[in-house]
């Protein structure tokens, strides 16, 4: 198929109208946060400032709690993203390659909790994690956040596993393997793909959740980047340079797994469409 | 002799239990976690419906029956957040889809560079949704901020004032945050859709002369069509829950403009400590939703049926 020039320049300029969309606010963000103080109000409109400087940087760093949020973040998610990854990889095995009674009742149950609105549970969930002591804790965030996102991910790993022939472990188990062994040894290292993807999807969704957080946790000590930032928001609501420091900071993670993780995005959906 | 025999028989019986458990054992730590953590709290959430919780009085806890609901029959505010639901919901998903479409539709045509800018114009949805929230609020904020100047300058507001303020306004604050950040997930799905698509069909069409708008009518609409469909019932559902971005940018406010079901349920666990109402209109959310579902689900019988 050709196509007319003023069409293919219509095109890009529609393509570049959404790349701008897409990253104006962050860019603002990363360009707030290096204006020094002095510049922020003068120049609050122009696209970059006259001079930078990373000094919100360094005072996030040094002087706040931010690096304790960060820190606690990186703890939660990636607990998080390493026990839902372990707990659906067995599920989606389980889903992906035997016949049994209960299968269609735990399809179910799982679908059944992707319908419901979770901020239903936000007032049962505390009254029942208080008396254990797993309020104010990050366990109590890693176990709610491990029960949320494993129901989708054991779909996302089901759909792994049906990709990989069953004839590899049949194999194996002739050769006197038990179905456990052949599970470890030669279908999980073929789906390294798939547990890439988990983790990333696990990880950028427990990084992000907020309100959970905010019910959950009180101290500074245990606050996670979202409850962090949004605290420090209401008290010190005109330290604009440092919130948007810390802010660019909560993104570098979520990016990087993003980055790692986009290229299946597409490529994993248009699989299963043609697939289905 | 006869024990040998017996060890004999036995082992396949053995063997043959192991074998029957072995997928129960694979999702037991999942479904026990499931149940425990999502399931459980469930149930409790609907009996908290009719008691009286309060966290900061120790005499609540006492069965009242249907008192909450008959306050919640005379509460204007969340009468006001019920028709909040309703718009915020329904310009987000409108919105999201247009802008969604367009540019699956843009992608969708090979280019240069077309693998960075796919990662660029998706990068959105990996932002983190409370920080999605506080950038815009950020944006609106003509302190620190361009948009109200920009909206003032295009003679769109009479002056560069924080629309996040403005009772009329207030809402589409949240909306273009939650537009921003969810064109990548309609562009992404519909995306995959139209990969989908056997590229043979458009080069039939355009041997027979079928124009661009023509192929498009005839061609991808009813290919996408299925998953147009799933996709918007899907995100209205999830949109129609979405706090976040309310909770983070308005806080409900100013004076409950902004104020959705779901962030007024929150409000009411998180602010006022009242689980017990809370619960309440979580459980009555939950019905209008679940009577959401089943018009769907009628409604593509009929269609069916009908095809």
């Amino acid at each position: 198929m050709k196509s007319k020039p003023v069409l293919t320049i219509l095109h890009r300029l529609a393509i570049l109208a959404y790349v701008v969309f897409a990253l104006f606010p962050l860019f603002w963000l990363l360009k707030v946060s290096v204006t020094p103080n002095d510049l922020l109000y003068s120049e609050g409109v122009r696209m970059w400032p006259s001079r930078t400087s990373f000094d919100h940087y360094a005072f996030v760093i040094a002087h706040s709690a931010f690096p304790t949020f960060f820190k606690n973040s990186l703890i939660v998610a990636g607990s998080t993203a390493v026990t839902v990854t372990i707990l659906a990889s067995l599920a989606g095995y389980a889903l992906s390659r035997f016949n049994f009674k209960a299968k269609y009742w735990i399809v179910a149950l799982m679908l059944i909790t992707q319908m419901f609105p979770l901020v239903m549970l936000v007032a049962p969930i505390f009254k029942m994690l208080s008396p254990l002591g797993l309020t104010n804790s990050l366990t109590g965030l890693v176990i709610v956040y491990t029960a949320f996102n494993v129901p989708f991910a054991t779909f996302l790993m089901q759909s792994f596993f049906d990709g990989i022939p069953k004839d590899l472990e049949e194999a194996a188990m002739i050769d006197g393997a038990t179905q456990f062994v052949a599970f470890r040894q030669i279908i999980l290292p073929l789906t390294l793909p798939g547990i890439a993807a988990t983790l990333g999807f696990v990880f950028t969704a427990a990084w992000s959740e907020l309100l959970f957080a905010l019910m959950l946790i009180s101290g500074n000590d245990s606050s996670t980047f979202p409850v962090g930032l949004l605290t420090f928001v209401s008290k010190f609501s005109v330290d604009f340079g440092q919130m948007m420091a810390a802010g660019v900071l909560a993104l570098i993670p979520a990016c990087l797994f993003f980055l790692l993780i986009q290229r299946y995005l597409v490529q994993g959906l248009t699989a299963g469409a043609v697939k289905g | 002799m006869t024990l040998a025999a017996h060890s004999h028989a036995a082992k396949p019986l053995r063997k043959r239990i192991a074998d029957a458990s072995e997928p129960y054992l694979y999702s037991a730590p999942a479904l026990i976690l499931i149940i425990g953590v999502m399931l459980v709290p469930l149930v409790l959430g609907i009996s908290y419906a009719f008691r009286d919780i309060q966290l900061l009085n120790p005499f609540s806890g006492g069965f009242i029956g249907l008192d909450h609901f008959r306050a919640l029959g005379q509460d204007q505010a969340f009468f006001r957040a019920l028709r909040n639901t309703l718009w915020w919901t329904g310009a987000s998903v409108f919105l999201q889809f247009i802008f969604g479409l367009i540019l699956a539709l843009l992608l969708d045509k090979p280019f240069a560079g077309r693998g960075l800018v796919q990662a660029l114009v998706f990068l959105p949805w990996a932002v983190p949704s409370f920080l999605a929230g506080l950038n815009w609020a950020w944006l609106f904020n003509p302190v620190i901020g361009p948009l109200p100047h920009w909206l003032h300058a295009l003679g769109l507001l009479d002056a560069p004032n924080n629309i996040l303020s403005d009772p009329q306004l207030a809402m589409w604050g949240p909306i273009a945050a939650n537009v921003w950040w969810g064109i990548p997930f309609f562009a992404i799905t519909l995306l995959a859709a139209l990969q989908a698509i056997p590229r043979d069909l458009y080069e039939a069409a355009s041997i027979d002369g079928a124009g661009p708008v023509q192929r498009f009518l005839s061609i991808t609409l009813p290919f996408l069509a299925p998953t147009i469909a799933i996709t918007i019932l899907l995100r209205t559902v999830w949109i129609s829950n979405f706090a976040d971005l309310i909770v983070v940018m308005t806080n409900g406010g100013p004076a409950d403009r902004t104020q959705i079901v779901a962030s007024y349920i929150f409000t009411q666990a998180f602010k006022r400590l009242d689980f017990g109402y809370a619960s309440a209109i979580a459980l009555v959310l939950l019905v209008l939703l679940l009577v959401y579902s089943l018009l769907i689900v009628l409604l593509r019988q009929t269609m069916l049926n009908k095809g």
